[in-house]
């Protein structure tokens, strides 16, 4: 699944991301590539954006980016 | 200082969030110089580590993979190309030691530049209250470079790093133990021997498609590389990956690998941040939480500066009142040079020096939430309801800011890293009511909107007063929107923020940043609005026409005839005002103001309202001053007393037909156009500076008249009528 469709606390692991340009290189070079663990921590009052946790740090993401992350759990 | 050359000059890079201000800072102390790098806008600072070796900071990002022209500008300071930058002799990267995984990425990415490296393990403490220990040998010996743990903001290991800096200097640069993926240095390869370019350039434009680097070489260079660089990715993908996949993977593999036999982690309960968390952004409580910090900082901003204003604006007072002192009784009593001491030049520096206590506990407040790590939950909490009108809560520092005053304001947009972002926040920021509108809203309030009780409880002055600082937030929405759909269309805007954990703010690192930033204020807005007043004070000097001095000449000669004693005191002080009055409105100024009125007319305005609108340009508050002065009342307007001699005299204005000047309708579109205008010097040349460009300057100032003569004119109109 994408990782904008997991709930606060869901624990998966990436499979992968979609697509290309600077996002994706951002959110690669940041950590989001496949094989790491991810843990979905809140979605913000409002919502949006939503704060994951990887590699022992935590990292706040727009949902509609967040869909090019894929995870499985 | 020594000419750059002979210095030897060590750079300073990491990830956000590490505290590599901090080690800057324990490495240099208040020595330090900041400027801009020759030829973009993008800050620098220079300190001095030790005699003859300058650390010189670059800006902090994720990756030398240039998404913006910071890290462009990083990647050709680090190879020398930069132009008037010398090559640094040595590189210092700064990590977060509870988050190598992350932090490695840029490291091993400056390795590979070349140069001799150092590794700054910095909060090595934090780390380890997280139950991460790191083998800091065994990850010397992996990366090729010394590695230094550090505490900075304690100023631990900063002897030891000092003593690597000084044997690193001049040492082989590091070798590194980690290749890239074969095709990527195939591809760079080809490219460097058929363009003749740098090679790490020519692979960070291969990798980076479509960025600034590519950008930046294809304007530079002859030939199809443009073409070259495309086949070469098209070559690439073959594998099934970019080259962005293909690198960002190869090194989280290499440095995973590299972690897995230098740190050991044990895990710990849910830490202390995680728990402040639960409550500062939790789901209900998030908000209330966040409104009640800010209103309260902002508050408090506010009333603490009063007393320290009211200082300054005395201290001001009195030394204009020394320099008359002086002047009487000398050749040069009343002349132009006591004037323009007087008038221009000292309540030009008290004019920007009055603005400094607001400015220093805004900047207090803002360096403490950012050092503890809570602006960056403002972001968070935040985005949503920028995103409504295409922007991102990376713009909410500025705004913030910009309430206090657009010019720190303006200079806070340099973390957002989205250009047209940027751009869209730099020109609706003064749409923020600063601080210097202050004194505007509180004369007009004060002299016409009804001291009554709305409904028995809400006071309707303090609501008048509410609502300007309403009419510029509702401007600048759909002002943010056309902007984004207009001049700056493009993709939405971007998002994408890491969340410290909070830690305790050091007194130090806050204190430095009050001294920076207010330093910087006073240079930057304290110069423009310095050269404003004195241009200003001389247009509402000159001309001098000798009729006016002769009468009020034969005026005082026959008030010391036929009055005495106190009588003839207040007389005279009458006349001098008169007199001044008399001057200003046949000055160039006052003739400007003529000239407008029938541009003003329409809102309700006399020509004096126009001319005091011209003459506030390097403040605003400057027009409370004027008003006075065209009105005889002398310049200190900031007395109680004074003061309502003015609001005496605005009432008593009348139009040539007998009817008042001053009504309800012309006072509110009087505030709603400062509340919406950009009339002000400083902001403009801050614009100028910060977006390097005359057309943006031209445009804020163009459109934010427009929208606040319409402002005025709808309030004018349709107060009148209701009045009517």
């Amino acid at each position: 699944m994408r990782l904008n469709e997991c709930r606060p606390g869901q624990i998966g692991t990436i499979v992968g991301t979609v697509g290309n340009g600077p996002l994706v290189q951002r959110l690669m070079e940041m950590g989001v590539i496949a094989g790491a663990r991810i843990r979905v921590v809140r979605l913000a009052p409002l919502g949006d954006p939503m704060e994951v946790e990887l590699h022992g740090y935590r990292l706040s993401i727009r949902k509609a980016e967040a869909g090019v992350v894929e995870v499985s759990i | 200082m020594k000419p750059a050359r002979a210095a030897r000059r060590v750079a300073i890079i990491g990830n956000p969030n590490t505290g590599k201000t901090s080690v800057f800072n324990a490495l240099t102390g208040l020595a330090q110089k900041v400027g801009n790098y020759p030829g973009v806008t993008v800050e620098k600072k220079i300190g001095l580590l030790a005699p003859g070796i300058e650390l010189v900071d670059l800006p902090g990002m994720y990756s030398l993979a240039a998404h913006s022209p910071d890290e462009l500008l990083a990647a050709r300071v680090l190879l020398g190309e930069h132009d008037g930058e010398p090559r640094p002799d040595l590189v210092l990267v700064v990590a977060d030691a509870a988050n190598l995984q992350r932090n490695l990425y840029l490291t091993t990415q400056v390795i590979e530049i070349g140069l001799p490296a150092i590794l700054v393990l910095n909060m090595i403490d934090a780390a380890e209250r997280r139950g991460i220990s790191v083998n800091t040998r065994a990850l010397s010996r992996i990366l090729g470079v010394p590695v230094i743990p550090t505490v900075a903001h304690r100023r631990l290991g900063i002897a030891e790093l000092r003593a690597a800096i000084h044997d690193s200097v001049g040492s082989p640069p590091p070798r590194p133990s980690w290749t890239l993926p074969e095709a990527i240095v195939r591809e760079r390869d080809a490219l460097a021997s058929r363009f003749g370019a740098n090679a790490y350039i020519l692979m960070r434009a291969l990798i980076d498609e479509g960025g600034p680097v590519e950008q930046f070489l294809a304007s530079r260079m002859d030939g199809d590389l443009r073409d070259a660089l495309a086949e070469a990715r098209a070559r690439i993908r073959v594998s099934g990956r970019s080259p962005a996949a293909e690198e960002a993977e190869a090194r989280h593999r290499w440095i995973a690998g590299a972690l897995e036999t230098t740190v050991r982690r044990e895990e710990r309960r849910k830490s202390l941040s995680e728990r402040i968390d639960n409550v500062l952004v939790h789901r209900v409580l998030g908000l209330p939480i966040f409104m009640l910090v800010m209103s309260g900082g902002f508050i408090s901003i506010f009333m603490w500066a009063v007393p320290f204003m009211d200082l300054i604006t005395g201290a001001f007072g009195f030394l204009g009142e020394l320099a008359r002192r002086l002047f009487a009784g000398t050749p040069l009593q009343g002349g132009a040079l006591e004037s323009l001491i007087a008038d221009g030049a000292l309540a030009g520096v008290g004019g920007v020096m009055v603005f400094l206590p607001q400015i220093v506990f805004l900047f207090f407040f803002i360096a403490l939430l950012d050092d503890c790590g809570y602006m960056a939950r403002a972001a968070f909490l935040m985005d949503r309801i920028f995103r409504a009108v295409g922007l991102s809560g990376m713009s909410f520092i500025p705004m913030l800011s910009s309430f206090a005053c657009a010019v720190p304001g303006i200079l806070a947009t340099r973390t957002i890293g989205n250009a047209r972002d940027r751009i869209a926040t730099i020109l609706i920021a003064p749409f923020m009511s600063c601080s210097a509108r202050i004194p505007v809203y509180s004369l007009m309030i004060a002299a016409f909107i009804p001291a009554r009780m709305i409904g028995g409880v809400l006071p309707l002055q303090g609501l008048v007063f509410g609502a300007m600082y309403f009419v510029g937030i509702f401007a600048a929405i759909p002002a943010a929107l056309v902007l984004r759909r207009t001049l700056l269309r493009g993709p939405g805007s971007t998002y994408l923020m890491e969340l410290p954990p909070y830690k305790i703010p050091s007194p130090r690192s806050v204190g430095i940043r009050i001294i920076d930033r207010s330093r910087t204020f006073v240079r930057q807005a304290g110069t423009i609005i310095f050269a404003m007043s004195i241009i200003v004070w001389a247009l509402g000097y000159f001309p001098r026409p000798p009729e006016i001095g002769r009468a009020h000449e034969a005026l005082r000669a026959e008030a010391r005839l036929s009055l005495d004693g106190e009588a003839r005191e207040t007389r005279l002080r009458e006349i001098d005002r008169e007199e001044a009055g008399a001057y200003m409105r046949n000055s160039v100024l006052g003739r400007a103001g003529r000239l407008l009125e029938p541009a003003v007319k329409p809102l309700g305005w006399d020509w004096k309202i126009g001319m005091a609108t011209i003459a506030s340009f390097p403040a605003r508050e400057v027009i409370v001053s004027t008003l006075s002065i065209i009105y005889d009342l002398g310049k200190d307007a900031e007395d109680r007393r004074e003061k309502e001699a003015l609001i005496g005299k605005l009432s008593a204005a009348r139009w040539p037909d007998g009817s008042p000047v001053f009504t309800i309708p012309v006072a509110v579109s009087v505030m709603v156009f400062f509340a919406l205008c950009c009339q002000c010097g400083a902001t403009l040349a801050v614009i100028k500076r910060e977006t390097n460009s005359w057309r943006w300057t031209a445009l804020s100032f163009g459109y934010m008249t427009a929208i606040a003569y319409i402002g005025a004119l709808v309030v004018y109109r349709a107060g009148t009528a209701l009045l009517a």
